[in-house]
């Protein structure tokens, strides 16, 4: 099957078919990092801009080097980016960039739903790289890719996803991919962070921790970030930690070789104890090497698709 | 100028008529009513299979005018009216100057005689500049031609304030429209709360913020006797409360809107700007209790809420983008579509919400065909379907979430104080 998309916006708008090329792709890329010279010609001559208007090092910097690993050029901007202030507009901003002859888009945006208002008004390819709390597609597929790769297979797998569903697009695109691959996913989360109606994409929820760790293959432990919405009531870290945080004592009484993972960066003793982020079911690091390799994946597909079209 | 409209089926709710007849009009009034009138007229129009009916009486438009010339003036405004088969419009006063004060009306009124090709009526401020601070003067704004007064696209948050307001507004004889919602619930949602806003990553609207805003508002008015009217109502739990306080003899009326019944949350495709409208897209059990609400006649009025934004404003991302749609020309078409061939409205009940209910409540002699009354009137072909297109738009700004979409029951002529203004 091939890939037909110019865009990745997010994993709502893929059938299970297209998620599983783009793991298949990532596992043919993932021996070019492992290579003494770590780079291949695919994407030769294509420039890839990095429009970031969140500040990002670690989704930033995978791109960058997935790119580079693909031989394509990379240019990095990051825009002042207040509410306040009225500068161009994201549409005038991509047709500029698509005017200097870039090939694909790779954006973060903090409004939900900009990577979709810029792929619909571009010829060239958007790569979301998170909006809002809408999607964060590669963070999701790398989270899956991990998983396969250390399970063997996504259908029939028990995947908890931890901590604030509300505010998070990683777990909106965790959500979409697992369920759409036939992963049972059970949020688990205070009452206060789970969003309205998310039951209806089939999902379980639970706000017991250790009833849900009991069964779980996995567990994804999102990123605590207390300040973000001024009018949600957030928990108090440390209750919070003693509700819901994954610690060693936890994971005893979880399936011994439950995969932890954490998209990053990790608040250690706020949504899991240190032992767990080190130990020896964290696979934490291994998904930021696998990151380059389904990043790879997708600046390939997309790139491709665009080719095919022309 | 006489006009003679023959054989068209006339619908003519405050007469309880349904029934194919001619119209004779001259000097700008309605002059007899009857089957085969013979009698000389400078202009006939066959109206055979066509259904005639009073112009619409949209009490709820935003002209842009002044200030915002840029997204719609008076002159574009009406036209748009005009080729809608609306006839009379109730401008909101949140313009630039806002309608706060005998000069600003004064202003407004020279642009409508100047500009406006359809009746233009003025509603006032409730409070100076729409701050919620301090009460515009309503009995000034009344003698000087203001027929109710709102702080449209706000709540008047304090209580006390809005008791007086309303207080003052009965003294005055004005209607008080209320935009019922508590800006502490609904904060910085931009959709309806619920797996919309979820899905779409949104911040969510609850139908709370709404309703809760709409029992305060009826309490008041209940306090001192005063009637209210509450502007475009989206949800099921607004129905049922209105529905209650006209029970026990409140007086209150209400509006809603025709994306209240055509569209729910579910219809924003990719981040369309031109769904995102306050009160926002409800979900289907809401627009299902909006038709019976308009059906068991709790919602007395379908009003356009027309609410025109250039590109530059909507064509951003979804969370900056301006609240609310274009109307004036769609609204008749919708309402056919969804409420006619739906089979929840009779004709008669079609037009007393389009023009009927809304005359009476604003006080004016339109709505009716009877005999004596101002002469607007339109010929609709009800079957004629269209695909909405973005060029045959006329009001300045094209923000329409109909665009694109399939609608049904086009105005050939619109007759506006006795004269053609518009034909298809």
């Amino acid at each position: 099957m091939p890939w037909t998309k110019k865009d990745l916006l997010g994993l709502e708008y893929l059938t299970p078919d297209e998620i599983e090329l783009v793991l298949d792709t990532a596992e043919s890329f993932k021996e070019v990092s492992t290579r003494e010279i770590k780079k291949v010609p695919a994407l030769r001559g294509k420039t890839a801009v990095n429009l970031f208007y969140e500040p990002s090092t670690r989704t930033r910097v995978s791109f960058e080097v997935a790119a580079k690993r693909l031989s394509a050029d990379v240019i990095n901007i990051s825009v002042e980016n207040s509410s306040v202030r009225k500068g161009e507009t994201l549409i005038d901003t991509g047709k500029n960039i698509q005017a200097l002859k870039a090939d694909i888009i790779i954006m973060r945006h903090n409004c939900s739903g900009a990577a979709n208002i810029l792929a619909r008004s571009l010829d060239i390819s958007v790569v979301n790289a998170g909006d809002g709390w809408h999607e964060h597609p590669t963070q999701a597929l790398l989270d899956i890719f991990t998983l396969r790769e250390k399970i063997g297979k996504i259908s029939g797998l028990h995947v908890a996803i931890v901590g604030d569903i509300a505010h998070s697009r990683v777990a909106r695109s965790n959500i979409w991919g697992l369920t759409k691959l036939g992963a049972q996913v059970t949020l688990c989360a205070p009452e206060m962070l789970i969003p309205p109606g998310i039951e209806t994409t089939g999902v379980k929820i639970s706000s017991n921790i250790d009833e849900v760790l009991k069964s779980a293959d996995a567990v994804n432990v999102l990123r605590m970030q207390f300040e973000r919405d001024e009018n949600t009531a957030f928990p108090e870290q440390l209750d919070y930690f003693k509700k819901f945080g994954i610690t060693e004592e936890r994971l005893a009484k979880a399936k011994k070789d439950i995969v932890v993972m954490h998209p990053g960066p990790i608040n250690r003793g706020i949504e899991m104890s240190s032992g767990v982020a080190d130990g020896g079911n964290s696979v934490i690091l291994e998904q930021v090497t696998n990151g380059i390799a389904v990043r790879m994946a997708v600046l390939f597909l997309v790139s491709q698709a665009k080719e095919a079209k022309q | 100028m006489s006009i003679l409209i023959k054989n068209g089926r006339v619908i003519d709710p405050a007469n309880k008529i349904d029934a194919v007849l001619d119209i004779f009009i001259q000097d700008n009034k309605i002059s007899r009513v009857a089957q085969n009138i013979q009698a000389q007229a400078e202009a006939v129009i066959d109206a055979s299979n066509k259904i005639v009916a009073p112009g619409i009486v949209d009490m709820h438009v935003h002209l842009r005018e002044p200030g915002r010339e840029d997204k719609e003036t008076i002159a574009s405004a009406t036209a748009a009216a005009a080729k809608g088969g609306v006839t009379t419009v109730l401008a909101m006063p949140n313009t630039q100057p806002a309608m706060d004060c005998v000069e600003n009306i004064q202003l407004l009124q020279g642009i409508i005689n100047k500009d406006a090709l359809i009746n233009v009526l003025v509603c006032g401020t409730i409070t100076k500049e729409r701050l919620g601070k301090e009460l515009s003067d309503s009995i000034a704004l009344k003698k000087n031609g203001a027929i109710a007064i709102s702080d449209d696209g706000a709540s008047v948050e304090n209580e006390e304030l809005m008791l007086e307001a309303l207080k003052r507004a009965k003294q005055a004889g004005i209607l008080t429209i209320c935009h019922s919602e508590d800006k502490k619930l609904s904060g910085k949602g931009v959709v309806n709360l619920g797996f919309v806003s979820t899905r779409l990553g949104l911040r969510g609207i609850s139908n709370e913020s709404e309703y809760t805003r709409i029992i305060r508002d009826i309490e008041l008015a209940e306090k001192c006797a005063a009637s209210v009217h509450i502007a475009h109502v989206s949800c099921r739990e607004s129905v049922e409360i209105i529905a209650a306080a006209k029970k026990r003899k409140v007086k209150i009326t209400c509006e809603t809107a025709p994306h209240y019944f055509a569209l729910t949350d579910e219809d924003i495709i990719d981040y369309d700007t031109n769904m995102k409208i306050n009160p926002p897209l409800r979900t289907k059990q809401d627009v299902s209790a909006i038709k019976t609400g308009l059906k068991n006649m709790v919602i007395d009025v379908i009003a356009s809420d027309h609410a025109p934004h250039t590109e530059n404003e909507k064509d951003i991302e979804f969370d900056r983008a301006e609240f609310g749609k274009i109307g004036l020309e769609s609204g008749l078409a919708v309402s056919i579509m969804e409420l006619i061939d739906k089979n929840i409205l009779s004709w008669q009940e079609l037009v007393s919400s389009l023009a009927l209910n809304p005359a009476k409540i604003l006080g004016i002699n339109k709505g009716t065909l009877t005999v004596g009354a101002d002469a607007d009137v339109i010929v609709i072909d009800a079957g004629k379907e269209f695909i909405l297109d973005k060029k045959s738009i006329v009001s300045k700004s094209k923000n329409s979430p109909f665009i694109g979409r399939k609608v049904k029951g086009l105005v050939e002529y619109t007759i506006y104080n006795g004269k053609i203004i518009y034909k298809s």
